[in-house]
């Protein structure tokens, strides 16, 4: 969870002037093509029918925002949908939080039998491709009597073993045993000392992996597609995929409701773009 | 553990009767939701999956209609032209998209290790994408891909019309979600802009571990930039590089959103685009048959494994023949 450090070779590439110009002329290039397309949504979210059916299409924003809103309201149950979102996102976000931390700082902090065989399966668990499990869970869920219900999704996802590599990385460094064999003497439980000792001790690592799962969570499609059923239950990406399946798309409506999909995101990583940063290469760096 | 604490004070908190320290059971209560998810929702299905790709069954009609058939869906699959097609078109993209983020992204990451001031903000910039959902992306695209009112096609256009550089810009609108030699391409743009930035930032994380006196040496005897970022950055950045590939192999081969948005979820005309996972969503849930699908699932997942062995032992030989 180390921020990314300043380079100290900071001057080892000195150029001439000119091939850095070209260099940033090539960055600052690929940047606006980076960005466009998120302009673009915003400026088509705020145009009338007429105006991105007509040719030039429109590049700069117009006033037809509330309107396109209204015409989402209308095609699918879009309040209904971003708040199914919301409350997978929060659950599967809250779950993953105490489920990892738990077993991160059983990692971190114990001696056990069978530790380095249960670690392994952690770590195994994460190569298998997400796909293959796909068709069986949908299977299961419709044994189990849960499809289209919100528990299909949050659950499976709250036992993250990235989520749990990443505390157990962080509970090893930032809590000091001595702390627990302390509190362990003072007669404290080991459910307390986990709860009143440890958890407080690993905020920024509880950040970093609330924003990781929850912005998981918020993108997630093929799970909820393959899930839920009824139009109301549906996330935010399965629902406005749905619209954009019937001919004669309202690219509006659609481009409004994405524009509010990514809204959330875009600040999340205006405000916390080193921490996420950090947190998604820790593994690779430390791996 | 129990070395910090001393014998005295053990025998005090422990009762008379033998009993087990909570220490030594904790840690297993504490693993147990994991394990407990982990067996129902990852290894169950995992094994369900298994057993269901040597049978037939249309789960409507209740656990009573699974019929064994042995290997007939796996010899069903690997000689079905649907299959070979979407495993083409998968490959196809992976290699369009997957080549392209890399030799991008390392030379991108040298080069932004060299920048002090905005950094963060460019690098923010290129790792929005990858951040954002894929499906509001991919509806963003495909609006912008569209032949007669998308973006790009207009300012393809007003770019053509510039003089001198023009000549490099279509003159008329390019179809490039319908044109079936278009849509691989275009595809893999999309999936290309969605990952570059992350590959970036992986790279750049191993190239500051670099100890700067390798360069301050290099550049004592004399080395050149091109040099130094041959024979310093790229061999240290090896192992990232292996780590980012194998990422990149396992994501693309996997790949679905991307396409099922932007050609729908038949794959687009004549099939064109259909990835080998929208093939399996596709046999699954359009024609009812589990059984093949599952089927389809072990054939990727062993491709993806073989895939996987062969980069480690391609990355090992290269580190190899440095040492």
């Amino acid at each position: 969870m180390t921020p990314i450090k300043q380079s100290k070779q900071s001057t080892q590439f000195k150029q001439p002037s000119r091939s850095r110009m070209l260099a940033w002329l090539i960055v600052g290039m690929g940047a606006v093509l980076m960005l466009a397309p998120f302009y673009f949504t915003f400026v088509l979210a705020t145009q009338p029918r007429e105006a991105i059916f007509h040719i030039p299409p429109p590049m700069w924003f117009g006033e037809s925002l509330l309107h396109n809103i209204r015409l989402l309201t209308g095609l699918i149950p879009f309040w209904h949908n971003l708040g199914m979102s919301l409350y997978v996102a929060v659950m599967t976000t809250v779950l993953a939080l105490f489920f990892c931390s738990m077993a991160g700082y059983a990692f971190a902090m114990y001696d056990f039998r069978f530790k380095k065989t249960l670690f392994a399966i952690v770590l195994g668990s994460m190569l298998l491709p997400p796909f293959l499990g796909l068709i069986p869970t949908f299977m299961l869920m419709n044994f189990l009597g849960w499809l289209d219900q919100p528990r299909a999704l949050y659950l499976p996802a709250a036992a993250a073993a990235f989520g749990i590599f990443l505390m157990r990385q962080y509970i090893g460094s930032a809590v000091p045993k001595e702390l627990l064999e302390a509190a362990r003497i003072d007669g404290c439980g080991e459910f307390r000392i986990y709860w009143k000792v440890v958890l407080p001790l690993i905020g920024p690592a509880l950040g970093t992996l609330g924003l990781i799962t929850f912005i998981t969570s918020w993108n997630s499609f093929l799970q909820p597609l393959v899930i839920m059923h009824s139009p109301e239950n549906f996330t935010l990406p399965v629902a406005l995929r749905s619209i954009q399946s019937t001919t004669n798309t309202d690219w509006g409506a659609v481009m409004a409701g994405s524009a509010i999909a990514v809204m959330p995101l875009v600040i999340l990583f205006a405000l916390f773009s080193r921490r996420l940063i950090s947190g998604l290469t820790a593994g690779a760096v430390k791996g | 553990m129990e070395s910090v604490l001393s014998p005295g004070i053990s025998a005090v908190t422990l009762p008379r009767r033998k009993r087990i320290q909570p220490w030594k059971w904790a840690p297993y209560l504490f693993i147990s939701p994991f394990l407990l998810i982990f067996a129902v929702f990852g290894v169950f299905p995992l094994l369900f999956s298994a057993t269901l790709s040597f049978a037939q069954w249309d789960p409507a009609a209740g656990f009573g209609a699974i019929k064994w058939i042995s290997f007939d869906n796996y010899k069903f699959v690997l000689t079905d032209a649907w299959f070979w097609k979407s495993l083409g078109n998968t490959v196809y993209i992976a290699i369009a998209s997957g080549l392209p983020q890399h030799l991008v992204a390392i030379p991108f990451a040298a080069f932004l290790c060299t920048v002090l001031r905005a950094r963060n903000v460019v690098l923010g910039a290129y790792f929005l994408p990858f951040i954002t959902s894929s499906v509001a992306i991919a509806l963003i695209f495909s609006s912008l891909f569209s032949k007669d009112f998308g973006e790009v096609n207009s300012i393809l256009m007003a770019l053509h019309d510039l003089p001198l550089i023009g000549g490099l810009f279509p003159d008329h609108k390019v179809d490039w979600l319908l044109d079936t030699s278009l849509v691989k391409p275009t595809v893999s743009f999309v999936v290309f802009w969605r990952y570059v930035g992350w590959n970036t930032v992986l790279y750049l994380a191993a190239m500051q571990t670099i100890p700067g006196e390798l360069y301050e040496a290099a550049t004592l005897d004399g080395a050149s930039t091109w040099r130094k970022f041959w024979h310093i950055t790229l061999p240290m950045t090896r192992p990232m590089m292996f780590f980012a590939v194998s990422l990149t192999l396992i994501n693309n081969l996997q790949l679905f959103e991307e396409p099922f948005i932007l050609l729908g979820d038949n794959g687009g005309t004549g099939q064109a685009g259909m990835t080998t996972a929208m093939y399996v969503y596709r046999t699954a849930f359009y024609f009812s048959d589990f059984g093949t699908a599952c089927a389809i699932s072990w054939v990727m997942f062993v491709l993806i494994a073989v895939l996987s062995w062969g980069n480690h032992k391609l990355f090992a030989l290269a580190s190899g023949g440095e040492e």
